[in-house]
């Protein structure tokens, strides 16, 4: 892959792979110029807009309710549900698009805002038309330059036609969509902290509950924030029907979803699948998907739902890609991020990489996070650096637990007689930031504590040089306990 | 380094016009700062703090939240390495340290003629082409370190002008609202219905009666 980027840029990053299924969303990604409104309005674009615009809003929440669109973000509410969250007869109402995806591991919406940007513009307007929202700000992460680029010209030219703006399509729906992005905040994906960040302030999550965004959000109004996946499903759904869309999927977790496999298998990629239905095996080793682990090796460990997800293990290779069986067993489909690790991988290593990002972007509001976060990584970087110490375990998940106090969500072991315990974690924090630097710890330090073990007794560092690296971070001393 | 020049002001008060709160503006005019001038100066968030109208400790204290505004002079071009998960997995800390030795400098330097700032980054959200990073926010992606010393000595050659530009630069299109086509700001405190929800809400009425 890599030789055809010596000497040209390419366009955007390849990933979407087609496996022949369904496509809801993915519909255009064939064509080259599937970023144009001409491809767009030669393939049955803005219809859903004049369909919608034909019926009452009323009857357009109705359909999206009906369809059981869940939300695709990463907490799975139902869409529909969340609009009707909007106190009544409180105006005016804003529509915000979460399109600030920084999980790692995540990278479906820069795909759909890269690859069809009017069809989540077309999912926006269904969106503000439905629910009454005066207008619309499209938050896209700052790093995405691609994203913006496509979505400004998109605009550019979806106002030109009439299909946004003032009197849409003659009606008398008007509606601006705000092109907005961002600066470089992992934190800003969490929707309070979005709307802090597009009122200009510091990206900071605000205490909820009791006022959810729906009831007040930007400056103070009822606030619908949607993710870009969600919002893209509209223009299908109205184009089809809610009965159409419930024919695809599982009964509680109907329609397709984007699934970005990455990690050690043989073909890596961004597939859609149908929700609920698929199960983790035929995903990472099914031909028409990741087609097994890349050659001669053997799954270890995944990560089912992005960094903040608890780890998964072969055993658990039959769940089906659904929220409520993964939290069962004691994780969570999140932002359909699938991490793939072979049995190459340190997992001390790999925990560390993974707690020093939500160490990096905690964004320091609540003690436990800022404070909890940094100790976890150095107490990481010294066991991997060779300096671990013999209590340096319990430490991890007593730090650990005065972030999220209680037993932590996990899978299950059945060797080790271990029952799974349930998502989601218990937090002494406003957002789930602070818990999700957690999750790599409990996983790791439960079913590989013989590798934590061995690393502090030989205290040999692994892999110095990498280690040196990170270790360039002044080393503050970790928190003091009695056995020190 | 200066305040807005009087092309970026225009674009900067049509920027405020299409929100209904001028603090709302405050990233989108940090970013046009640094556009212009390759990083944020004290100068321009004076100037960005008047538009606004808010102080520039304000302006400041949102500005030195984001990781992606640099408050001094930067490399032409900023060479992100991608070091998180996916990428690790599959050689992106190799990569970083290919790309330090290759610029003789530790990443969150900038080489001594100014030309490259490296950045040890994390999720740039392009995991399944792992491993990757980007320059001044474009893609390059399942890059082995060979590739990685022929795409820096490709930039040096200015090979990459046309698809990379200088730091500061996102996107290359601006979104322009035509003012015959704008639905106009919805004011907080308007307590504005919306005029089809009116409409359809009159409808139902006047049919329940």
């Amino acid at each position: 892959m890599g030789e055809q980027l010596i000497g040209e840029y390419v366009d955007h990053a390849p990933g979407y792979v087609d496996n022949g299924e369904t496509k809801i969303v993915t519909s255009r990604f064939e064509y080259s110029d599937s970023f144009t409104l001409s491809r767009y309005a030669a393939t049955g674009g803005y219809q859903a807009l004049g369909a919608a615009l034909a019926r009452t809003p009323a009857d357009v929440h109705g359909e999206i309710r009906d369809a059981s669109l869940l939300g695709r973000g990463g907490a799975g509410f139902p869409c529909g549900v969340k609009w009707g969250f909007c106190p009544e007869g409180v105006w005016p109402r804003y529509l915000v698009v979460n399109g600030d995806e920084s999980e790692p591991g995540t990278y479906k919406d820069r795909l759909l805002m890269e690859r069809d940007p009017h069809q989540l513009i077309e999912g926006c307007l269904i969106a503000c038309y439905a629910v009454g929202l005066s207008q619309c700000f499209l938050y896209v992460r700052g790093e995405m330059a691609l994203a913006q680029e496509r979505l400004a010209q998109a605009l550019n030219d979806a106002y030109a036609k009439g299909y946004v703006g003032k009197d849409i399509l003659g009606s008398d729906f008007s509606c601006d969509i705000v092109l907005h992005w961002g600066a470089g905040a992992y934190i800003v994906g969490e929707e309070t902290a979005l709307i802090e960040s597009l009122e200009g302030n510091r990206g900071m999550p605000r205490l909820k509950p009791p006022f959810f965004p729906a009831a007040i959000g930007l400056y103070g109004r009822p606030t619908i924030v949607n993710n870009v996946e969600t919002l893209s499903n509209l223009p299908w759904i109205v184009n089809n029907g809610a009965d159409a869309y419930k024919t695809y999927g599982s009964e509680t977790s109907p329609g397709t979803r984007l699934f970005a496999v990455s990690g050690h298998v043989a073909r890596p990629g961004v597939y859609e699948v149908q929700h609920g239905v698929t199960t983790f095996r035929e995903l990472i080793y099914g031909d028409r998907f990741c087609g097994g682990m890349r050659d001669g090796h053997e799954l270890k460990m995944f990560i089912p739902g992005g960094g903040s997800a608890p780890w998964l293990f072969p055993e658990q290779l039959d769940l089906p890609l659904e929220a409520r069986p993964v939290g069962g067993a004691g994780t969570m489909l999140g932002s359909g991020a699938i991490v793939i690790m072979d049995e190459t991988t340190d997992a001390v290593r790999a925990c560390l990489r993974l707690v020093r990002f939500y160490a990096r972007e905690s964004c320091g509001k609540c003690t436990p996070c800022r404070e909890g976060g940094v100790w976890l990584e150095k107490i990481l970087q010294r066991i991997l650096d060779g300096h671990g110490r013999p209590d340096d375990i319990d430490l991890l998940l007593d730090v650990g637990d005065n972030i999220s106090p209680g037993p932590y969500p996990r899978a299950g072991w059945e060797a080790e007689g271990l029952e799974p315990i349930p998502f989601p974690p218990k937090q002494t924090t406003i957002c789930p930031l602070g818990p999700s630097a957690v999750a790599p710890v409990v996983s790791a330090v439960t079913r590989f504590r013989d590798e934590f073990e061995a690393r502090i007794k030989t205290r040999i560092p692994v892999n110095a040089a990498v280690s040196a690296a990170h270790s360039a971070a002044a080393p503050v001393a970790a928190p003091v306990t009695a056995a020190d | 380094m200066s305040r807005l020049n009087d092309t970026n002001l225009a674009t900067a008060h049509e920027i405020i016009s299409r929100y209904p709160r001028p603090k709302s503006a405050l990233i989108p005019l940090l970013h046009l700062a640094q556009e212009q001038d390759g990083w944020v100066s004290e100068a321009a968030m004076a100037h960005i703090a008047e538009l606004v109208g808010v102080t520039s400790a304000e302006v400041m204290g949102t500005c030195t939240f984001y990781e992606m505004f640099k408050l001094e002079p930067v490399g032409t071009y900023l060479v992100n390495v991608c070091t998180n998960i996916s990428c690790q997995l599959l050689g992106g800390e190799e990569l970083l340290h290919r790309a330090e030795a290759k610029l003789g400098i530790k990443a969150g330097n900038t080489t001594p003629d100014g030309m490259f700032t490296l950045e040890d980054v994390e999720c740039i959200a392009c995991c399944t082409e792992a491993p990757c990073l980007q320059v001044n926010y474009r893609y390059m992606s399942r890059m082995s370190p060979a590739e990685l010393d022929l795409v820096i000595d490709g930039l040096r050659a200015d090979e990459f002008a046309e698809a990379v530009p200088t730091h500061g630069t996102l996107a290359r299109v601006r979104q322009h609202i035509p003012a015959d086509r704008a639905a106009g700001v919805a004011l907080p405190d308007s307590a504005d219905e919306p005029a089809w929800m009116a409409r359809n809400r009159q409808a139902e009425d006047g049919s329940d009666g």
